[in-house]
């Protein structure tokens, strides 16, 4: 504890468990956009990957009301949310927008996944035949016209889709931007900032794990979608932090109170997790990888490794920007006088265990439905193999 | 001698059974009486008052007796405060101090700054301002954060989730998660005891008469009767809360 601090900010009431919520959200919406990027406008480079994302947005949906959940000091009343919401709190709206969304990426992925089912449930017999047939709401047809149907299904889906994606988590951002109280978070471009940050991390866990996934199963990797992964991880992390630095520019330009005492943070507490890691090693390294790989001829293993290095990073960035608005909002008190601290514990309800499961989990799904429907290339990488066979 | 002992030991008995005859009476009567019931007044009877509070921070010595008072009164869970003092200390070189240890529950101890060196020093009591205006209801995700129609802002325990929102909405610190059971605590301008015709707790501490609470539309009252007289101020009333809790004395460095 720094200074002055009112006596009931001694505690930080918002835990590592509300930094991970936006988080995870953000990755939501930024897979979901990538895959819509190929179902609704059609870029073919994203196609190897467009299946992948849509599910990764839907695991990461899932998981996404759990640390919330954790951190409810009662969360048996959760639904009360939605039995009894004040229409006048901004956090009213979580549980019908957050319940829309899972809704219609939950259809999305039947109807892509549809006529998989429909083949699977062919071949199925007993007990796993029934289960598909439950899966699939009974409508076991297959034919060019219900294929038809199905793409036609998933395109409007993702037509819809983008601007609630766009909304759940701009809506999370404005959670926070929209609490005068709070220096550091009261502004009107938190939402925005919000919604590119997530677009990055969308893009960023998708192509780590895409070329992590090919690398460790020696799976064939598309060139061209990790250069469309690359040109558009660049462009969208420039925007993110582009927004994110004018808004501390205007601040600070204004040269009110506000920036009185929001230097004071940032010059101290937030220094090392703001100014050293997330503004200089995990932005401006990423940016400067990016370029030199979309600007200039390097040798393809290379600018491979850069792209990976700049994902990785930038999927810390953005959990190291989600840190630094939610608890950095918080060290900073409301007497404008003074600074407390926080640092999860280890084992804490809402410590550093917690919240490294949560985040893992996730990905233990997505590593089992990739059991289920391979998500990768292994299709062809199997058809090639039967080809050179014959 | 023996009889003697005999009757020693009868006395006791006597004494021992009467005195728990007398306890279990006793108990029976302070938990088992009605006691005095609060009037029960109608929605209409209540929108009629609009309770507000006055600190006359010229007034305040810094005993933290209206901290104890709160604790005790509220059972106000440890390291956290319905209400505390903060000393301001300025001193010759314009340097500001600042501090409420542990709410000044235990008053001020130790000095910020040498006697020699202070200019100006004062005393800043802090309470919910039960704003008409609330950030805290407004953020509540389901109406757990309420007006009570004599525009006191409470909070209804067996509907609050806990989420913490309010915490952060409030710009004066004035709110907390109580964590032994999981939802959000604050000032409620001591209602159980408004309703029984009796003042705040921590005004009732006061030996200064530094707080005032009362009906801000009663035009005897002695709240009203002081805003009507006085000047007074507003903690950030830039944030368009609109604070019910006035202040007499208020200095700039106040937040």
């Amino acid at each position: 504890m720094e200074g002055f601090v009112f006596p009931n900010e001694v505690h930080v009431t918002w835990t590592v468990m509300i930094v991970l919520y936006p988080y995870i959200t953000g990755l939501v919406a930024g897979a979901f956009i990538v895959s819509s990027l190929y179902h609704l406008f059609g870029i073919q480079a994203l196609k190897p990957i467009a299946t992948f994302s849509l599910v990764s947005a839907f695991v990461f949906l899932l998981f996404a009301p759990l640390p919330l959940l954790n951190h409810l000091g009662r969360p048996e009343r959760a639904m009360n949310i939605m039995i009894t919401p004040n229409f006048r709190s901004a956090m009213s709206g979580f549980g019908f927008v957050y319940l829309i969304y899972a809704v219609i990426v939950f259809f999305e992925i039947w109807f892509h996944f549809r006529g998989m089912m429909v083949e699977k449930w062919r071949e199925a017999a007993g007990l796993k035949r029934k289960l598909l047939k439950l899966s699939l709401l009974g409508s076991t047809d297959r034919n060019e016209r219900t294929d038809a149907i199905d793409r036609m299904m998933v395109r409007g889906l993702a037509g819809v889709g983008i601007p609630v994606a766009l909304i759940l988590h701009g809506y999370v951002g404005f959670l926070f931007g929209s609490i005068k109280a709070n220096p550091w978070w009261s502004t009107p471009l938190m939402f925005i900032i919000f919604i590119f940050s997530a677009i990055v991390s969308g893009i960023a866990v998708l192509t780590f794990l895409y070329q992590f996934v090919t690398w460790r199963q020696r799976l064939p990797v598309s060139q061209r979608t990790l250069n469309a992964l690359g040109r558009l991880l660049w462009a969208f992390m420039i925007g993110a932090v582009s927004l994110e630095l004018m808004e501390v520019l205007s601040v600070a330009y204004e040269q009110t109170e506000r920036w009185a005492v929001l230097k004071e943070l940032i010059g101290g507490k937030l220094f090392v997790s703001y100014v050293v890691f997330q503004l200089f090693i995990c932005s401006l390294g990423p940016f400067l990888l990016l370029m030199a790989r979309t600007l200039l001829r390097l040798p393809q293993r290379l600018a491979n490794s850069f792209l990976f290095i700049s994902a990785a990073l930038l999927l810390i960035q953005v959990l190291l920007m989600r840190w630094n608005v939610v608890i950095g909002g918080q060290l900073l008190s409301k007497s404008y006088r003074g600074f407390t601290s926080y640092l999860p514990g280890l084992f804490d309800k809402e410590g550093i265990l917690v919240a490294g499961i949560i985040i893992i989990i996730p990905f233990l799904l997505l590593r089992q439905f990739d059991r289920a429907f391979p998500f990768f290339g292994r299709e062809e990488k199997a058809s090639a193999a039967g080809a050179a066979k014959r | 001698m023996g009889d003697n002992t005999d009757l020693n030991r009868r006395r006791f008995i006597q004494l021992a059974l009467a005195g728990a005859t007398g306890a279990f009476v006793g108990t029976l009567t302070a938990f088992g009486a009605p006691g005095e019931k609060p009037e029960l007044r109608s929605m209409q009877d209540l929108s009629k008052l609009e309770w507000g509070f006055l600190v006359d921070t010229t007034r305040c010595i810094g005993c933290g007796s209206c901290v104890r008072a709160c604790s005790a009164e509220n059972d106000v869970p440890d390291s956290f405060y319905r209400t505390w003092v903060e000393r301001y200390e300025i001193d010759k070189d314009h340097e500001v101090h600042v501090d409420s240890p542990q709410g000044a529950i235990e008053s001020f101890k130790t000095d910020q700054c040498e006697k020699q060196r202070l200019a100006k020093g004062f005393f800043v009591p802090k309470l919910c301002n039960h704003c008409r205006a609330s950030a805290c209801t407004q953020v509540c995700p389901v109406g757990a954060s309420f007006h009570s129609p004599d525009g006191v802002v409470l909070i209804d325990r067996s509907r609050c989730v806990g989420c913490g929102y309010c915490v952060q909405a409030c710009p004066y610190g004035c709110r907390y998660i109580d964590h032994d059971i999981g939802t959000a605590d604050k000032c409620t301008l001591c209602y159980h005891r408004l309703h029984r015709d009796l003042t705040t707790a921590c005004a009732t501490a006061c030996p200064r008469q530094a707080r005032i609470c009362g009906d801000l539309r009663a035009p005897d009252s002695p709240l009203r009767r002081v805003l009507d007289q006085r000047r007074y101020g507003l903690l950030k009333p830039e944030m368009g809360t609109d604070p019910k809790c006035y202040y007499l004395g208020l200095d700039l460095e106040v937040k």
